[in-house]
């Protein structure tokens, strides 16, 4: 099937299977592989991206729904630079190991600070509950996310 | 910034002021992981890559009675259809057994099944094709013709007469036994007052890498060697397996180790459907892809800690513990794994229990069965949270039993901070360690006493909260004595090679990996630090046998230990080489001179003499102008292993604050406490985050995590929606306090951390759950603790 939508805020057409799920899509054939897949079953959060403005498990969504959408993954949000203070926490409170799970959490803890102005701790680990970590045991990310928020409510007030 | 040693003056070369030796520095190369653009296995694409899928049983024991793969073979995109015997052509089996572990016994186990299949997820085909959905289109019509086997499933009873052998040349089910017995240990229970006995029992579970295995092995059949991409923490033990059974030297076998998503103990094994990848790639002369999917991965990962082990302690009024007794039973799965085996576990349960203890009375026995399941081997921590369960369970239970305090009767026992060097009654050697410093710690950082009197007022409100301790010991940097004395092609040294570039940097090429601890981070914190350059011109290379010295890789807490030591040893002569080329240069003498920020300095002043850059730019490209008979040598190689210590001991105490809900038999975990020793802190916050991480990892098995198997050996639960992990929602803030005790076996003193977290916190939870719990008098032994399992305990289900 042919789609047709942007990513990263390029125009994208392609040739589809209906069975290719939207991961798939962005990794294998538009080599978009900062979305990592993790579970393939939308329990892990590995593939979170963002699907006009609402993160979604791009394992769960097939290519073809996202014909007309505009789709935005981890380098689309890095080259923008608007998660560049986030990621600086993420590097200085050393909240990532081995990263597979990073450009998921990110995507998440984006949205949560989107949505919400000063999150508290029990919020920000509500909020990404849904992303699996192995390496970190999450409190550092929480830290990062926290920093972030905060300097961000600074930055606006 | 100064480190804490014993002994300063040994350290000269890494206290300067300009050291990066304990500083909490962010880790290099991070924004390329969080940019989405760092390189895993599964994101490799080569020309001509075909991609594997393997056809996996669905039973847990079956004879093969029939394939027929034509239909699968004809549908368009298939490359090839590949069975056990097919493959066998190319490689040879194994069978994963060390000269070592007397007795250990095993069969040989293929790369595909041949003829039989031993556990549900043995792989029986292998479907390659253009893309992984077309090879799974595959495989779904390949038809395997299966006659059921009777499955051994229960550990209890796999060494009964009336349990069939699984395999009858091996005689038995029984693939390893140790017994120790130390001291007078029926004449110290005898003469004990009061004795507690208990059964351990431990979830089997698994990894769960969040990027599942992957691999991609590249047969280039012009130059008869083929490259092994592969998330691996060992690439030259990877390099010398996949060689011996290729029929290769292991100079055509390469080995590049990327990005890893998640090792933990998962990615050191050999695994048959890798050995299968790298045959594919040989018998079909292209690049072939295999990664794991979520099912696989529970299906062949190794599986971990399924442990039931009774235990006793006998103990004295005033508290002294008089002997431990443990008999720890394991199923491992069909095969011992390759090449390290599956009885290390049990064996280290052996080595460590009452570990932390001055008594020197302790019988043991451990067995461990084959039996129709996943196999099973070393996950992080290997051993360690068996061995600290039943110890500090039996621990607490004896104080309980007395009525004393669960602090007060560690402190009776813990083996003084002053009595080192010493033995453990298994034979352990400890060079330094720390446990009462740690425990003293521990206490003002939980406020123990205040937390005591908090439970107590809440506790007559209905609120049920415990607090759980647990000291442990842990092994780290290990020496040949791990592996390699029992035949393992499994360095147990390291090498790092460093150089100054044209420019005035330094390129530094290490034997350690990296999967995120931050191995590439320490190595450069260290070399850095010897030279006097600074970390961002440090560039580490790591992960690749063509471009590394030989040695171990990242496992069994070794990377800092030994890969530091290594780096700082090659640093020192690299420093000394440039010494001297400056001292020929600037016609000084090396010993006026120093380096210090990228630069030859006074050593007297630390006046600036002369750029780095420069230095290297007269060697390189003007040697004509240097004096007559000075050969500059701006590379340095050295290697490390220890030679005193088999293994290098560290230790600590930790504790857990949680609150149970005694009418849903739910636990919410307050807070969590460690204290550690690791001997000298190259980077403190990443220590503080491996030890985080390894918390968590046991707060999994604690709580939530546990490979389900049905009577049939079917796994029912391979999937991450069924197998729990910890998620952020429930895991506690982790507070991390460190005693340094440095080894003196090498200059940089440090040891393991990697393990720590994951030795002591099931241990912890289960303690402080029986703590809460004890009002209602019920006791569990019992990992994972479901609310299932908790409400039984107190009668309400």
């Amino acid at each position: 099937m042919a789609i047709s939508l942007e990513v990263n805020g390029e125009r994208v057409d392609a040739q589809v299977l209906p069975r290719l799920n939207l991961a798939d899509f962005l990794r294998e054939q538009l080599q978009l592989t900062g979305t990592h897949v993790g579970c393939e079953h939308g329990v892990c959060g590995a593939c979170t991206v963002r699907v006009n403005g609402e993160i979604v498990r791009s394992c769960l969504m097939l290519a073809v729904q996202t014909h007309g959408a505009s789709v935005q993954t981890i380098e689309g949000l890095s080259d923008s630079g608007e998660v560049a203070d986030l990621q600086a926490a993420f590097r200085d409170r050393n909240a990532l190991q081995c990263g597979f799970c990073t450009p998921g959490m990110l995507m998440a803890a984006q949205d949560l600070l989107k949505q919400q102005a000063e999150p508290d701790r029990e919020q920000i680990r509500e909020h990404l509950s849904g992303n699996y970590c192995r390496c970190t045991g999450y409190q550092a990310i929480i830290d990062a996310v926290e920093t972030t928020a905060r300097a961000r409510g600074r930055g606006t007030a | 910034m100064t480190i804490t040693s014993s002994n300063p003056e040994i350290l000269s070369e890494l206290d300067r002021p300009n050291s990066y030796i304990g500083k909490s520095v962010p880790r290099p190369n991070l924004e390329r992981l969080m940019q989405g653009r760092g390189l895993y296995v599964s994101d490799m694409e080569l020309p001509r890559m075909g991609h594997v899928v393997f056809l996996r049983s669905p039973h847990a024991h079956a004879r093969i009675a029939g394939i027929d793969a034509a239909a699968a073979r004809s549908m368009p995109g298939v490359i090839a259809v590949v069975t056990g015997k097919e493959l066998a052509a190319v490689i040879t089996p194994w069978v994963g057994v060390l000269s070592h572990l007397k007795g250990l016994k095993s069969a040989p186990q293929h790369a595909l099944a041949i003829d039989r299949v031993c556990w549900q997820g043995e792989a029986v085909a292998a479907i390659v094709a253009t893309s992984r959905a077309v090879a799974e289109d595959a495989a779904e019509i390949v038809r395997v013709d299966y006659e059921e086997l009777e499955a051994v499933t229960d550990m209890r009873t796999a060494l009964d007469p009336a349990t069939p052998v699984i395999h009858p040349a091996l005689g038995d089910n029984l693939a390893f036994e140790r017994n120790l017995d130390a001291g007078e240990v029926d004449a110290a229970f005898a003469g004990s007052d009061a004795v507690v006995e208990a059964d351990f029992i431990f979830g089997r579970h698994t990894g769960v890498t969040l990027e599942p295995r992957s691999v991609v092995a590249d047969w280039n059949a012009a130059e008869a060697r083929l490259t092994i991409y592969q998330g691996t923490q060992a690439p030259h033990m990877v390099q010398n397996i996949a060689a011996l059974h290729l029929g290769l030297e292991e100079s055509q076998v390469r080995v590049v180790c990327k990005d890893v998503g998640g090792s933990f103990g998962i990615k050191v094994h050999i695994y048959a459907d890798e050995m299968a990848t790298y045959a594919l790639s040989k018998l079909l002369r292209r690049p072939i892809k295999f990664v794991a999917d979520r099912v696989e991965s529970f299906n062949t990962d190794i599986h971990a800690r399924d442990h039931r082990c009774w235990g006793r302690i006998g103990v004295k009024r005033d508290g002294s513990i008089t002997a431990f007794e443990i008999d720890d039973l394991t199923g491992i799965g069909p095969y011992s794994m390759y090449p390290r085996t599956s009885a290390i576990e049990a064996n280290q349960v052996v080595n460590l229990v009452g570990g932390p203890y001055v008594t020197r009375n302790y019988r043991a026995r451990a067995r461990v069965v084959f039996q129709n399941k996943n196999v099973m081997c070393q996950y992080r921590a290997v051993g360690h949270p068996i061995a600290c369960s039943v110890t500090e369970g039996l621990v607490d239970l004896a104080a309980a039993k007395i009525g004393m305090d669960p602090v007060e009767i560690r402190r009776r026992n813990l083996i003084a901070d002053n009595a080192y060097p010493c033995a453990s009654p298994s034979g352990l050697r400890f060079e330094l360690l720390s446990h009462h410093a740690a425990i003293n710690k521990l206490m003002t950082m939980m406020d123990y006493d205040a937390l005591r009197s908090e439970q107590a007022t809440l506790r007559s409100n209905g609120i049920y909260r415990g607090i759980g301790i647990a000291s442990f010991i842990e092994v780290t940097n290990p020496s040949a004595a791990f592996y390699g004395v029992g035949g393992a092609k499994i360095s147990s040294q390291d090498g790092v090679a460093i150089r100054l570039d044209a420019q005035g940097s330094v390129i530094c090429q290490t034997s350690i990996t990296e999967q995120g601890q931050g191995s590439e981070s320490l190595t450069a914190q260290i070399v850095g630090s010897v030279l006097g350059v600074s970390m961002e011109r440090v560039r580490v290379i790591l992960g690749d046998t063509d471009n590394t010295p030989y040695g171990g890789g990242t496992w069994a807490s070794r990377g800092a230990g030994i890969g530091g030591e290594a780096a700082l040893q090659a640093a020192k002569i690299l420093r000394r080489n440039i010494l001297d080329v400056a001292a020929a240069i600037l016609q000084s003498s090396p010993a006026e001179l120093d380096i210090a920020d990228n630069a030859i300095v006074n050593a007297a002043d630390g006046a600036s003499r002369m750029e780095l850059r420069e230095l290297a730019r007269i060697v390189y490209f003007r040697p004509d102008t240097l004096p007559p008979g000075v050969q500059p040598e701006l590379m340095a190689t050295r290697h490390f292993v220890p030679r005193e210590y088999p293994f290098a001991f560290t230790n600590g105490v930790q504790a857990s604050w949680l609150e149970v809900d005694t009418d849903t038999g739910f636990v919410r975990l307050l807070k969590h406490w460690v204290v550690e020793d690791c001997g000298t802190l190259i980077n403190p916050q990443l220590v503080d985050e491996q030890i985080r991480g390894g918390v968590v990892q046991g707060l999994g098995a604690a709580l939530f995590e546990k490979c389900v198997y049905d009577e049939r050996g079917q796994l029912t639960n391979a999937n991450m929606a069924d197998y729990l992990v910890p998620m952020s929602g429930e895991m506690p803030d982790i507070d991390v306090g460190h005693v340094v005790s440095p080894t003196s076996e090498t200059e940089l003193g440090a040891k393991g951390a990697g393990e720590a977290g994951t030795a002591g916190a099931a241990a912890a939870v289960a303690n402080a759950v029986n703590d809460a719990l004890r009002p209602f008098g019920a006791v569990i032994t019992e990992i994972p603790l479901t609310p299932q399992i908790i409400l039984t305990a107190l009668g309400r289900i």
